[in-house]
């Protein structure tokens, strides 16, 4: 068994799993998003949304995270989420930020607003962008 | 003392829970498909077992230079080839014997694959682990590193290895560096996630032995004090 087969074994696995291109809107570092998060409470199944900027991407196929982070009662949030889980139930861009890192963790140690980051317009809201997967 | 198969572990990938949506890493695995090359009987061996063949390998020739020039698998021995061609099989690169109480439900030639198990079952892996050739007491026996710095000599040293001239002796059985890995381990009540009889793969939950492409056992479970 070749390690090319060997892959191509594993990508058909995964594709069962990896959420449709068309459905996950085009993501970038800086950006507003909110994220609707399946949660289980006593048997019954709803969606609670979470709000932050994204602070960190991580590419790696099924594997693809996004750090999200929110300043909720004066502390400090971060929550990882796995764009293909089936625990995030959609994800929309509220608004598009204009930084020039890749990792914004120096937001980590600013409060107020030193951590808000520009707006930019030449990026719509919706719909694909080039770097879109 | 159950029937297992043969197989490859082809790597390792994330998948979800339909259920709770949680990730779960799995060890993809190639598993069989297996052919019984030999069924041996406590009237003739003295013991029961099934041996299972896996890894077709392509009918190339050599020809033996041997009296009579024989045409024999330019990859097996002479007696490998003699033991599969004189059943009609085809040359298989390994064979490994599954120790049971039955084999009256076996026959040479059939072919055993992934649907041997079904989802959620608990099975053990066996394989050869990732030789790491001579390693040190950190990497082979968790042991503690000293100061790197503030003026310590004592980096990666194993410290003491026994008292003085009582007893004289370092005594046997003391962890000390030597060649770690490559040797065979075997994970135990592993589950598995997904069945894909169709193609033969295996998910299981967690890490097998070895490298991708590494030769693996998959057999049921074996859980002490049930039989």
């Amino acid at each position: 068994m070749s390690i090319n087969n060997a892959n191509a074994i594993i990508r058909s696995i995964e594709a069962g799993y990896l959420k449709d291109k068309g459905t996950l809107p085009s993501l970038n570092v800086g950006d507003t998003v909110k994220i609707g998060v399946r949660i289980q409470e006593g048997g019954k199944e709803r969606v609670q949304p979470f709000e932050g900027t994204i602070i960190a991407m991580r590419n790696g196929g099924i594997n693809e995270t996004i750090t999200v982070r929110r300043i909720f009662q004066g502390v400090g949030v971060e929550r990882v989420f796995m764009i293909h889980s089936p625990v995030v139930a959609n994800i929309t861009v509220i608004r598009r930020g204009k930084v020039r890192r890749a990792k914004l963790y120096y937001l980590r140690d600013r409060v107020g607003k030193a951590t808000r980051i520009k707006q930019r317009f030449d990026r719509p809201l919706e719909g694909k962008t080039a770097k879109a997967k | 003392m159950s029937l297992g198969v043969l197989g490859t572990k082809l790597g390792m990938t994330t998948i979800f829970d339909p259920a709770t949506g949680n990730a779960i890493p799995v060890t993809v695995v190639q598993a069989g498909p297996c052919r019984v090359t030999q069924i041996k009987t406590k009237e003739i061996d003295g013991y029961i077992a099934v041996q299972l063949g896996y890894g077709e390998i392509p009918d190339r020739k050599r020809t033996l230079n041997t009296k009579e020039p024989k045409e024999v698998n330019k990859y097996l021995s002479s007696p490998e080839y003699g033991h599969l061609s004189t059943k009609g099989l085809p040359a298989l690169r390994h064979l490994k014997e599954y120790r049971l109480e039955d084999v009256s439900s076996f026959e040479i030639g059939q072919t055993i694959g992934a649907d041997l198990f079904e989802e959620g079952a608990l099975v053990d892996v066996g394989g050869k682990t990732i030789g790491r050739g001579f390693a040190g007491y950190q990497k082979r026996h968790n042991f503690k590193r000293g100061n790197m710095t503030h003026g310590s000599k004592n980096h990666r040293l194993p410290g003491s290895t026994g008292a003085g001239t009582t007893p004289g002796r370092v005594y046997p059985g003391k962890r000390m560096a030597g060649r770690y890995g490559n040797s065979n381990v075997k994970i135990r009540k592993l589950t598995i996630v997904k069945v894909d009889a169709e193609r033969n793969l295996l998910l299981i939950k967690g890490a097998i032995p070895g490298k991708s492409g590494n030769l693996v056992s998959i057999t049921p479970a074996l859980i002490v004090g049930q039989k």
